[in-house]
C-alpha cells in the first residue's frame, strides 16, 4: 500500500466582506463544511493545522476548536505570509506522512475588511533624524528610495521580465486581468463576479504602472479548509467516499535562495521554479499534463511571470502564451478558472487552502458552471513575499 | 557619520537617509562585500547569505547604471508625493540598487534599459536643522 495522502473533504466560504462575523466564525464554517464534505467529524481528527497572517498570535487553531470541538489534538498555528494556508496544509500532510496521524484538518482564514494598500509606510515628519534599523535609515524610505508597496513591488517583478523578454507589456498584463475577471463570473464563491473590457481594465486608475486598479487583488474576508487522510485509512472507507477522494501527488514548500538582486527586489521566480521542479518530480507529471492551474495572481504582473516559472510556456514565452489564449478556460492550460486572487479575492491566510478547494472540486467533477471537463490533474501555487512558495499537485482518484 | 564632524556649527549638518549612502565631496553608495564570494550587501550583516563567510570589506558602488525594472507609483501611503518612478537599477559593476528615477518631466518617459547616473538630493530638515540627504538616479 502506498503512503500517499489524500484529500477527503474540503470547503471554502465565499470570499468577500463579513463585518458581522469574525475570523473564528469564518474558519469554523469552513472547517465544519469540510468535515461534513468528507463524512467525518472533528472527533476523527488526529491533528490540526491553522493558518492566519494578521491574527497569527491569537491561537487561531485553539479558538476554532473551542467553537467546533475541543478534543485535545495537537494544533500547529502557522504563518508564512501569503503562503500561510499552503503551509498549514503541508503541516497536516507531513504529520500524516510521518505516521503520527491518520487524519487531520487544515484551514486558512483571514479577516482584512477594507485594509486598502498593503505595505508602504506613511510619511511621518521626524522631529530629530536618528539612524535606526539594519540600514541606519533616519526616516521612512518608501517613496524616496523606490517603493515598498505591494502593487509596486510586483509591478517591478513583471517589468523585469519585460526587460528580459520580448512581447511583454502593458497589454499582456492587462489581458491577465481580463481573463480572471471573465472567469470569475462563473464562480459563485468569488468576491467579484463582473466582466470588464480591456479598455476598462487599462483605463482604470493606475496604482503602480503597469498595474491598474482592476489588475490588483482586493482585500477581503474568508476561510477555506481541507480534511486530509492517509491512504491506509482511506482504503477502509466505503467505495463512494474513496471515489471522491483526491490524491496529493506532491506537496512542496520552498524559500528564496540567494540571488544578487534579492536584497532590493524580492525574487519570486527562483523559489517558484525550484518548487515546480520538485513537485513535477515527486508527482511524476509535467506541466503538459496539467488540466488546470490555480496560481498566485496577487497582481496581473505576477501571474504572467509564473506561466514561465511553472513551465506552462516556453522560457520567455509568457507574453505569447496569454496572447494566444493559452491560460483561458478553453485554452491549452486553464489558469485561475476560479477568477484568481484578482477577482475571487485574497483573504491572505485562506488563499493557499482555497486554491486546493478549487482544484479538488474540478477533479471531482463538481465545479458546476465553471467545471473544466474531464480534469484529472491540477496544480496549486502560492507565493508569500519574504519569501515562501507552496505548490501542491492533485490527482483524481482512479475510476 | 564622520563626514559632517568637520563642518562648522553655522552650516546645517547633513545626514544620509541610510548609512550605505556616503556623503562628503564625492557622494556615493558603499556596500559590504563578502571577502569569500564578493556578494554585496547594504544592511548590517551577521554573515554572507550566499556562502556563509562572516568577513566583509567596504566597497564603493559604481555611479553609472542601467534601468532594469521600474514602476510608476500613483498610489502610496498618505504624505508620500506621487507619482514617482520606483526603480531597480543595475550599476556598471553589477550591483542591484533600489531607488527612484529622478528628474524626469514625464514619468511615462522612463524606459527599460535607459542609462542612468547616481545623484543626491535633499529630502527634509529636522528640528535641529539637520538636512537629510537621499539618493536617486537621473537619466545620463
Amino acid at each position: 500500500m502506498s503512503d500517499a495522502v489524500w484529500i477527503l473533504g474540503t470547503s471554502m466560504t465565499r470570499f468577500g466582506r463579513y463585518p458581522e462575523l469574525d475570523a473564528v466564525d469564518l474558519a469554523s464554517r469552513a472547517c465544519m463544511d469540510a468535515l461534513a464534505d468528507g463524512g467525518v467529524t472533528i472527533h476523527d481528527m488526529d491533528v490540526m493545522g491553522a493558518g492566519t497572517l494578521f491574527q497569527a498570535q491569537s491561537g487561531m487553531g485553539q479558538r476554532v476548536q473551542k467553537q467546533i470541538g475541543q478534543t485535545g489534538i495537537p494544533v500547529f498555528n502557522v504563518t508564512n505570509a501569503c503562503a500561510t494556508g499552503a503551509t498549514a496544509l503541508r503541516t497536516v500532510y507531513l504529520s500524516i506522512k510521518a505516521g503520527e496521524a491518520q487524519m487531520g484538518l487544515a484551514f486558512g482564514v483571514e479577516q482584512m475588511g477594507k485594509m486598502g494598500l498593503l505595505r508602504g509606510g506613511s510619511k511621518a515628519e521626524e522631529k530629530v533624524f536618528e539612524p535606526s534599523g539594519r540600514y541606519g535609515a533616519v526616516t521612512g524610505v518608501d517613496g524616496i528610495l523606490g517603493t515598498e508597496t505591494m502593487p509596486g513591488v510586483f509591478a517591478q517583478a513583471g517589468m523585469e521580465y519585460a526587460c528580459d523578454y520580448d512581447g511583454v507589456g502593458f497589454e499582456q498584463f492587462a489581458r491577465v486581468a481580463y481573463k480572471n475577471h471573465q472567469h470569475s463570473t462563473l464562480n459563485p464563491l468569488a468576491q467579484y463576479r463582473k466582466e470588464f473590457s480591456m479598455e476598462e481594465i487599462m483605463g482604470s486608475p493606475v496604482q503602480s504602472y503597469p498595474n491598474t486598479l482592476l489588475m490588483c487583488c482586493p482585500t477581503g474576508d474568508g476561510a477555506a479548509a481541507a480534511v486530509l487522510v492517509s491512504e491506509e485509512r482511506l482504503r477502509s472507507m466505503p467505495d463512494e467516499v474513496q471515489k471522491r477522494a483526491v490524491k496529493i501527488s506532491a506537496s512542496v514548500l520552498t524559500s528564496d535562495p540567494w540571488v544578487e538582486s534579492g536584497q532590493v527586489q524580492p525574487d519570486v521566480n527562483t523559489l517558484t521554479r525550484n518548487a515546480a521542479a520538485q513537485a513535477y518530480e515527486a508527482a511524476g507529471v509535467g506541466p503538459e499534463d496539467l488540466d488546470l492551474v490555480e496560481l498566485h495572481d496577487c497582481f496581473a504582473t505576477a501571474e504572467l511571470i509564473h506561466y514561465d516559472n511553472l513551465g506552462l510556456c516556453e522560457r520567455g514565452g509568457a507574453g505569447e502564451f496569454i496572447d494566444s489564449g493559452g491560460p483561458f478556460r478553453d485554452g491549452r492550460t486553464p489558469v485561475n478558472v476560479s477568477g484568481g486572487l484578482i477577482s475571487k479575492g485574497h483573504p491572505i491566510g485562506a488563499t493557499g487552502v482555497a486554491n486546493v478547494y478549487e482544484v479538488t472540486t474540478h477533479l471531482r467533477g463538481e465545479a458546476g458552471d465553471r467545471q473544466i471537463e474531464g480534469a484529472k490533474v491540477g496544480l496549486t501555487h502560492v507565493i508569500g513575499l519574504g519569501s515562501a512558495c507552496g505548490i501542491h499537485i492533485l490527482e483524481r482518484a482512479a475510476a | 557619520m564622520t563626514e559632517e564632524s568637520s563642518e562648522s556649527a553655522e552650516i546645517p549638518a547633513l545626514l544620509p537617509i541610510v548609512d550605505y549612502l556616503r556623503l562628503g565631496d564625492d557622494p556615493h553608495l558603499e556596500a559590504s562585500e563578502c571577502t569569500g564570494c564578493q556578494a554585496r550587501y547594504f544592511d548590517r550583516r551577521n554573515a554572507c547569505a550566499k556562502c556563509g563567510k562572516d568577513e566583509f570589506r567596504p566597497v564603493r558602488v559604481a555611479d553609472d547604471a542601467t534601468l532594469r525594472s521600474f514602476s510608476i507609483v500613483y498610489r502610496a501611503a498618505p504624505g508620500i508625493p506621487v507619482p514617482y518612478v520606483s526603480a531597480i537599477v543595475k550599476t556598471d559593476d553589477g550591483t542591484s540598487v533600489r531607488a527612484n528615477v529622478v528628474g524626469l518631466e514625464d514619468p511615462m518617459t522612463a524606459e527599460l534599459g535607459m542609462r542612468l547616473r547616481f545623484t543626491t538630493f535633499s529630502c527634509g530638515t529636522d528640528d535641529n536643522g539637520t538636512d537629510c540627504v537621499a539618493f536617486g538616479y537621473a537619466a545620463a
